[in-house]
Formats: C-alpha cells, sequence, structure tokens
C-alpha cells in the first residue's frame, strides 16, 4: 500500500467510533428512560455514520477492492486499534455514560484539530462530526452531573464508573508509530497536546458534579497496538456475525 | 348535570364528528370516548416501544454498516413514535407512568406479533416488509381519525412507516436475489412471519368486539377482513415479484371477486399469543420491566438533581 500510514491512522481514529457505536448501540430498547434510549440510539447512529466516512475514504487510499465492511468486519482482534476505554462494556448506566463522557471530550478537543490536517477529506470528515460530537459531549456531560449531583446512590455509581474508568483515559493520548509520521506531515493530530487541557476540562465538569477527581496514576495502555481488554473479543463476535457467518455476500 | 343535558351534549359531540371535526383535548367528550382512546392510543404507543426489541436483538450483528445505520435509523423512528403516542394519550388525562404500569402489570397489551422471536438477518426484512406494511393499512385510516392529537401523530407515523415499510422489502430484494443460502434465510423469514402477519389485522369481523363503535368514533374506517383483504391483495404481487412464494396452498386469485382466496388462519395460536402464552411474551416483558426498574435509580437521580438546581437558583435570587 503506497500510504500505509494514513490508512493506519484513519483505521486508528475510526475503530474508537466503531466499537464505541456498537457499545451504544446495545443499550437500545433497554435505556432507564425512553427519552435517553432515543438519544443513546442518536449517538451510535451518528458514531457508526462517522465510520462509514473514515472507511470508505481508508478504502480508496488502500487502492484494491476493500469495502468499508471488509474493513469494519473482517479484520482479526489484533488489527483493531481502538482505544481501551470505548470497548468497556455496559455495567449499568453509569459506565456507559462515564465511557462516553471521558471519550466525548477527548473526542471534540480531537476533531476540532482534525479540521486543520492538510489532508482535505479528513479535514471535511472532522467538519462534518464536530457538530454531533459537541452534542454528544453535552449530553454526557449533562447526565455526569445529573448523576454525581443527584442522590446518594447515583453518585457513588457514578464515582465508581469514573474510578474504574480512569485507567483507560491516559492511553488516549499515546502516539503510534503512524501517528508520529501523520503530524510531521501536517495531516495528524499531536494527541499529548491535548492532554493537559483534557484533564483540565474533565476535572472541572467532575467537580461540578460533586464527584472526586481520581488521584490514581497507575493507567492502562494497548489498545492503539491492538493488544485489548478481554471485552472486545466478545463485541467482535456480535459485530462480525454475519460476514463471518456468510462470506463473499451482499446485504 | 342532568341526564337530559349529558344527552344533550353527546348529541352534539356526535354530530361534530359526523361533520368530520377534531375533537381536542379540552373539548367536552363521553367517558367511553375517553377511555377507549386511552385504551388504543397506549396500546399503539406500547407497541411502538415493545417492537424496538425484536430488531434491536440485531444491532449488533447487523450484515453491514449501511444496515447497521438504517435499522438503528428504524428503532429510533419508533422510539419517536412512542414518545408522541404516550404524549397524544397524556392529552386524555393520564399520566406515562400509569401507561407504564398498566403495560407492566400486564393490564395493557400491545401488538401480539412482537411476541415471535427474531431469529435470522431476514426478520429485520420481513418485519419492515410484512408487519409494518400491515401496520400501514391499519393506520392510513387512523390520520382522519376524530381526536386531533391521535390523527395528526399518525400522519407522522404513517410517513415514517411507509419509509421502513420499503426498507424492509428492500432488505426481503436483497437477500432473494441473492445466493441460494440468502433466498433460503428470506423464504424461511417469509414463512414464519406471514401468518402472523396476517393476525395483526385482527379477529374475524364477526369475532371484533370493538368494530362498530369504532367506525363511528372514526378510529376504524374499515372491517378487520376487508384490512386483511387488502394487505393480501398487495403483498402477493410483490411477494412474487421477488421470487419468494407465499406459505399458503389455497392461496388463489379469484377473478369474480378481483381479490386473493386464502387458506385458514390458525386462530388458536393467535389467541394463545394475545393471551400471554406466545414464543416471547414472558422476555419481553421482562426486557421492559426489567429496563424500567433497572433505571429507576437514574430517573431519581435526574428528578434530584433538577430539584437541587431549582433550590439552588432560588436561593441566589432571595
Amino acid at each position: 500500500m503506497k500510504n500505509e500510514n494514513l490508512y493506519n491512522y484513519i483505521l486508528g481514529i475510526a475503530d474508537n467510533s466503531l466499537v464505541l457505536g456498537q457499545r451504544m448501540g446495545e443499550l437500545c430498547g433497554h435505556g432507564p428512560s425512553l427519552e435517553t434510549d432515543i438519544a443513546c440510539t442518536n449517538i451510535s447512529l451518528d458514531l457508526f455514520g462517522q465510520v462509514r466516512s473514515y472507511f470508505q475514504y481508508a478504502g480508496k487510499i488502500a487502492g484494491d477492492d476493500r469495502t468499508e465492511d471488509d474493513i469494519a468486519m473482517l479484520r482479526k482482534e489484533r488489527e483493531y486499534r481502538n482505544v481501551l476505554l470505548v470497548e468497556q462494556p455496559n455495567t449499568n448506566f453509569a459506565y456507559s455514560i462515564g465511557r462516553q463522557f471521558l471519550f466525548d471530550v477527548y473526542h471534540l478537543a480531537f476533531l476540532s484539530e482534525l479540521q486543520k490536517s492538510k489532508d482535505l477529506t479528513l479535514c471535511a470528515i472532522a467538519n462534518k462530526c464536530i457538530k454531533e460530537v459537541s452534542y454528544h459531549v453535552r449530553f454526557s456531560s449533562d447526565w455526569v452531573k445529573r448523576l454525581g449531583d443527584g442522590t446518594e446512590e447515583s453518585s457513588r455509581k457514578m464515582q465508581e464508573a469514573i474510578n474504574d474508568l480512569w485507567t483507560y483515559t491516559d492511553e488516549l493520548f499515546h502516539q503510534t508509530e503512524a501517528d508520529k509520521v501523520m503530524v510531521s506531515e501536517g495531516i495528524g493530530v499531536d494527541v499529548t497536546k491535548l492532554k493537559e487541557n483534557y484533564y483540565k476540562q474533565v476535572s472541572y465538569l467532575l467537580d461540578e458534579a460533586d464527584l472526586q477527581v481520581p488521584e490514581s496514576k497507575w493507567f492502562q495502555k494497548g489498545g492503539k497496538e491492538g493488544i485489548h481488554t478481554e471485552h472486545l473479543g466478545f463485541l467482535l463476535s456480535d459485530l462480525q456475525y454475519m460476514q463471518r457467518t456468510y462470506p463473499n455476500m451482499e446485504w | 348535570m342532568s341526564e337530559e343535558q349529558i344527552k344533550n351534549l353527546e348529541d352534539q359531540f356526535e354530530a361534530r364528528i359526523a361533520r368530520d371535526e377534531k375533537i381536542e383535548p379540552k373539548d367536552w367528550m363521553p367517558d367511553k370516548y375517553r377511555k377507549t382512546h386511552i385504551r388504543q392510543m397506549s396500546q399503539h404507543a406500547h407497541s411502538e416501544v415493545v417492537g424496538m426489541l425484536p430488531e434491536g436483538n440485531w444491532i449488533t450483528r447487523a450484515p453491514s454498516l449501511r444496515r447497521k445505520v438504517a435499522l438503528l435509523a428504524k428503532i429510533q423512528d419508533e422510539a419517536g413514535h412512542g414518545l408522541y403516542l404516550y404524549s397524544a394519550t397524556e392529552t386524555l388525562g393520564v399520566s406515562r407512568n400509569e401507561l407504564y404500569d398498566q403495560l407492566h402489570s400486564g393490564k395493557a397489551k400491545y401488538s401480539s406479533i412482537f411476541n415471535y422471536p427474531t431469529i435470522t438477518w431476514a426478520d429485520m426484512g420481513a418485519i419492515g416488509w410484512l408487519v409494518d406494511g400491515a401496520a400501514i393499512i391499519n393506520q392510513v385510516p387512523l390520520c382522519n381519525t376524530s381526536y386531533g392529537p391521535y390523527a395528526r401523530a399518525m400522519i407522522r407515523v404513517c410517513k415514517e412507516e411507509s419509509f421502513h415499510q420499503r426498507q424492509g422489502y428492500e432488505i426481503m430484494m436483497k437477500l432473494a436475489n441473492g445466493t441460494p443460502e440468502q433466498k433460503d434465510m428470506a423464504q424461511d423469514a417469509l414463512n414464519r412471519w406471514w401468518w402472523p402477519s396476517l393476525m395483526m389485522l385482527g379477529p374475524t369481523d364477526d369475532k371484533s368486539v370493538h368494530t362498530a363503535q369504532s367506525m363511528k368514533w372514526k378510529l376504524k374506517r374499515k372491517s378487520n377482513d376487508d384490512l386483511r383483504q387488502q394487505f393480501i391483495d398487495q403483498t402477493v404481487p410483490q411477494a412474487e415479484l421477488i421470487g419468494l412464494t407465499i406459505p399458503d396452498a389455497d392461496l388463489k386469485w379469484n377473478e369474480d371477486r378481483k381479490s386473493y382466496d386464502f387458506g385458514e388462519i390458525d386462530w388458536d395460536e393467535f389467541w394463545q399469543v394475545v393471551k400471554g402464552h406466545g414464543p416471547m411474551n414472558k422476555e419481553r416483558m421482562k426486557a421492559r420491566v426489567g429496563a424500567w426498574e433497572e433505571g429507576e435509580w437514574v430517573r431519581d437521580a435526574a428528578m434530584a438533581h433538577a430539584k437541587k438546581k431549582q433550590e439552588r437558583k432560588q436561593k441566589q435570587v432571595v
């Protein structure tokens, strides 16, 4: 492949939306109220829409006949590059919201930088996605506040979710080899520069939600290199089921 | 109010409906009109919400990204239908929580079709094509029903439903034109969903208890049997067009009636499912009740937070 770094770079971005979209999709029909159900489905829908834009572009870069579905559904577990955060399960609503919030704050900052990319396609995708993601941040932040500053039970659950998910936040700011090349070419976003502001923003909101900012400095990593938590395999079994069981068919 | 006065109001009310005027929430209405509408509209809302489950079952496994996005959008539409049908029902003086209680306790019904399992991807096509197809036939006349909020809600519902139906048919068409394995999957889905879809149009006219009154209030314009015939006549050519076979050995074009004759519907099965003993009745209710109970702490938190926020605001003002 002529531009393997760009291809890998796009997959790194898109896999986050793919895996998180899949997780949010699991909640459909099971939300705590009809309104939140619609919102979660909507977020899932936005994320899969983004995935399609990225993978269609990646397919073009690959220059062979691979389709968006081949890229989304026919890779091996170790070839998915999403961060560990987004694959964490829907343990309860607080975990779903916490995961969404911790990713959304990063996602918005990332996209606003990606809008400055020298790659015009990525720039255009970022332009489209940022409107959706601004809404996601508002939705998840509002819920962190409601749950943090709600009842004793909701505050405990929200705190527990944030504490557990905190260990996956640092990975958002790790650079892969493809990242570094793309940054040097003015195409990619230097995620290391987003870190300080991210923790500032997240801490501010947690404080506003009457929640503690976790102090733990022990972080997990590996997703960007394809070393995932045990959860991802099951998620992929669902995601890939049809394409694996009925190969080479059109749907 | 004297009996004579009530009779007078009732006469005026019926005359308004006969003149095709809309009844609005604040208008006087007979108790029975209110109750019948609460029952039918909430049943409709419940059906939308329970109907999210059999399709939601395939979101994580949809075969392509395009199909996944379309399925998510479709289910989101259904949740939206549920939402504004509940709101329309609330205009009759009942709360959404009361309506949920009725659903969860088994007092309120929802469309029985959702008590069948979705076991293959082709079921997503069959539901769109047949179930939404039958639903539209039931629902289009409701765009002109007498109760204003219901009629207005139905205009939007019907627009989206007809989009869903085309989407479902397109899934089936793709399968029917695909590999032999895909075609088998489509035929199998048609075999399983055909008869339950016919049952969706309701019991035969001689067994239908609500028809006469509903006709008067424009909650119904045609009888169940007429609607069923319309559905069959419309759907058979669609099946033929994509090379699928309707699973009814007695199905035959009747030149005199200009309609299809069709076989006997298994009404025992219909009543078994209506009475709560279909293949998925228990699971569907368990999922709904489970979501509601597990969501209680979330809803409580939202209420508590709103209250705290309000109190803080008031303090600031003071």
